[in-house]
């Protein structure tokens, strides 16, 4: 089986990180742009994952390093979303763009 | 070399006296704070008699001369490794003799006062600024530097200002504190300006290092400060004539003087130590203190001459005036140490010339004595009678014996009648006065009979005159203060003081003086010479008798020379206007071409450059803070742009 090219993995971690960032810029409901940084979160571990192997293919440091994103990513979730739910008692709302209290 | 680090303590117990009662003795311990005032105060006199006894009598003596002893030093501020500013105590005789006057009189206020306060309100706070104030007159005593000098200079002040206005409630009282505390200030500028000048040539601050460098002619020191000439004169006149500005101020001499009879606002008893005692005789000890340094500079002592005894005319011209016991008494203040000052200015340093030195050192002890006597035993008038003014008074004689007998005392000490105080260190300066200048011999001598004048016609105003209409006067007093009713003379802690410095001002003209407290240290030989001292004690004589012809009995006498003086007369009865002078100067010229150019600059320059800056700044915070959308997207976007400008940087640019 031929290997899959390094520079293929970098094309669809790229694709993933911005198609991510876009979600974050456009979307205004605070779930789907958690969901948008967990995909930029996913863009970073395939990177990790990738140079593991291609770079280093005796350590396993990039491998772990994934390993405490996911974990990160899941406590980061859990936070997030009681925020998410508190501001939903608050405002009646997960629209961004109704919690503007704290401008100027 | 003994050790004398005890000294210490003996500025440092009034100061936690200070610390505990102002903390806590209006709420807790204002039912003790008078004993506690007055045994912290105990111990410091025991201390300071001890002092001096091992000074003057065990150790202070080496080869016949009394030593300069630093007891302790501290370096506090070092700006350089030349140039600090250190904390330190110094021992030598006059600073002995300044505790061992300063404690005695300031216990003896603290006893007159529990009785004179009582009942007061604020009787913690009044201890309490007492204890600052005697700390404060201490420190002053004992500074080895001259900074050090000059921040217990401030601290006296300080607690001056906040004991004549002790009664702040009252207009008049408040103000005469801000008079006092301005125009000693003004005062204190030249002080420092002149120990700046002193310090800069110097290059030390330190008391004992100047007068070294300052005295012996070939050091480079004294040779850069007297080859330093501005405005034709050199820079060490400057420097002296500008530190004793600041002793003049605080000492109340011509013409800085119109604090001093205003300060009379404050109770009698603080007037007794601050005022007459202790704190206005500062600037004859500043004076003292940096007296090598004077001798060098002819100039600068004339000028202290010269002040010292117009001032001594001028204040005992206007007491001889005065209707008010304690401004009567606050001129003859002034009057007296006019002449601790002149001696000063006459006096050279070292040997049988430093006679002048010795005298003015004297003065002031035996003065501390019979003054604070003085105010003590008007305080005690004052108490009874309910007023400051001679006309409320007369006849008290049999109603206050004791207060009687010890202001008869201190009248004859002040008067220079042998055998009280006054008439030993009074002949002295006369003496050295006549052996070095006849002017101010003249001048002396002259004051001399008026300061008896107006001192008996004060107590004869007081005494005899008429016939003592206080008991009713007291009886309608009774009715409205039920607390004061049957108060007579006063309680014992009131007359005990009394006594005490009544038999001071009878006894210390005979301590061996000129044995301890000369300008070199060496014990000086002096000998009361019979025949010189006719002429001042027969005119003392004629001045008192011609005092009790005016004012023994009620009579019309005193109003004919009154009237026949004329306009001299009604001038001195004004102060000679010296108060409207300064009025005129202040309001007339000061302040509208001085004082408002600089408030419009202040209003307009300064503040409308500020102004401009707040302006601007909220301008430019105005435009950009559009920025700041409170849209968690818009802040995600400038993060994740300005990540993409950094790398671009480091990847392209910075390589």
């Amino acid at each position: 089986m031929q290997e899959i090219p390094l520079s293929q993995i970098l094309f669809v971690s790229t694709a993933l990180f911005f198609i991510g960032m876009y979600g974050l810029f456009t979307r205004r409901n605070l779930i789907t742009m958690l969901m948008s940084i967990e995909l930029m979160l996913n863009a970073v571990n395939i990177n990790f994952v990738a140079f593991n192997k291609f770079l280093f293919p005796d350590n396993l440091d990039g491998l772990f390093f994934t390993l405490f994103i996911i974990t990160i990513a899941a406590v980061e979730a859990a936070v997030a979303i009681a925020i998410i739910i508190n501001l939903y008692r608050s405002h009646n709302s997960i629209d961004v763009d109704d919690a503007t209290e704290m401008k100027y | 070399m003994s050790n004398y680090l005890y000294i210490l303590w003996i500025p440092l117990l009034p100061l936690a006296t200070f610390v505990i009662l102002g903390l806590f003795g209006r709420k807790y311990l204002s039912g003790i704070a008078g004993i506690l005032g007055t045994a912290s105060l105990l111990t410091s006199t025991i201390l300071s008699f001890v002092a001096a006894k091992q000074y003057f009598f065990v150790d202070g003596k080496v080869n016949g001369i009394f030593q300069k002893i630093v007891a302790l030093k501290y370096t506090w501020l070092e700006f350089s490794p030349n140039v600090s500013i250190d904390l330190g105590i110094i021992v030598d005789p006059i600073s002995v003799m300044m505790l061992v006057v300063v404690t005695s009189v300031s216990l003896m206020v603290h006893v007159f006062s529990l009785g004179y306060m009582k009942g007061e309100e604020r009787f913690a706070t009044y201890y309490a600024f007492l204890s600052l104030f005697t700390f404060s007159m201490l420190g002053l005593i004992l500074s080895a530097n001259i900074f050090q000098v000059y921040m217990f200079w401030e601290l006296v002040g300080v607690s001056s200002f906040l004991l004549i206005s002790y009664y702040f409630n009252k207009p008049s009282a408040v103000a005469a504190s801000k008079k006092a505390f301005i125009v000693t200030r003004f005062a204190d500028l030249g002080f420092l300006i002149g120990i700046l000048i002193l310090g800069f040539y110097g290059g030390t601050l330190d008391i004992g290092l100047l007068i070294e460098r300052f005295t012996s002619i070939h050091s480079t020191q004294f040779l850069s400060i007297t080859s330093a000439s501005f405005l034709g004169a050199s820079m060490l006149t400057w420097g002296l004539t500008l530190v004793f500005i600041g002793g003049a101020g605080k000492s109340a001499m011509f013409p800085l003087h119109i604090w001093l009879p205003d300060a009379m606002e404050g109770p009698t008893p603080v007037s007794a130590l601050i005022h007459a005692a202790t704190m206005v005789v500062a600037g004859v000890y500043l004076v003292a203190r940096l007296f090598p340094v004077f001798s060098m500079d002819e100039t600068a002592l004339t000028i202290v001459t010269y002040v010292g005894a117009s001032s001594a005319l001028f204040a005992a011209v206007i007491a001889c005036t005065q209707t008010d016991i304690k401004r009567v008494l606050a001129y003859s203040t002034m009057s007296q140490i006019g002449y601790m000052m002149f001696a000063l200015g006459i006096s050279k340093n070292g040997g049988e010339n430093g006679l002048g030195y010795m005298a003015s050192m004297f003065h002031l002890f035996t003065h501390a004595f019979f003054k604070s006597l003085l105010f003590l035993g008007a305080g005690s008038v004052i108490h009874m009678v309910h007023s400051n003014e001679m006309k409320d008074m007369g006849g008290l004689r049999k109603l206050m014996p004791v207060t009687h007998v010890a202001f008869l005392i201190a009248c004859l000490a002040i008067a220079g009648i042998p055998p009280f105080a006054g008439f030993f260190s009074k002949e002295e300066i006369l003496t050295a006065a006549f052996h070095e200048n006849k002017i101010v011999y003249g001048i002396a001598l002259f004051t001399a009979a008026l300061t008896s004048f107006y001192m008996f016609r004060l107590y004869f105003n007081i005494f005899w005159s008429k016939e003592a209409t206080v008991a009713a006067h007291a009886h309608d007093a009774h009715t409205s203060h039920d607390d004061h009713s049957d108060h007579g003379e006063g309680p014992w802690v009131m007359k005990l003081p009394l006594i005490i410095l009544a038999a001071c001002a009878v006894g210390v003209g005979f301590v061996p003086f000129s044995q301890l407290v000369t300008s070199d240290g060496a014990a000086l030989e002096t000998h009361v010479d019979v025949v010189f001292s006719i002429a001042p004690v027969v005119l003392s004589v004629l001045a008192i008798l011609l005092a009790a012809s005016f004012y023994k009995n009620k009579n019309e006498k005193s109003d004919k020379v009154a009237s026949a003086f004329g306009g001299f007369y009604t001038a001195a009865y004004k102060k000679f206007y010296v108060d409207e002078v300064y009025i005129f100067i202040t309001k007339k010229i000061i302040f509208p071409f001085i004082g408002q150019p600089i408030a419009w600059a202040d209003r307009n320059i300064v503040d409308g450059f500020m102004l401009l800056l707040a302006k601007t700044t909220a301008k430019i915070s105005e435009s950009i803070k559009g920025l700041q959308s409170g849209k968690v997207q818009n802040y995600a976007l400038y993060f994740f742009g300005g990540v993409a400008v950094l790398s671009i940087l480091f990847i392209y640019i910075w390589k």
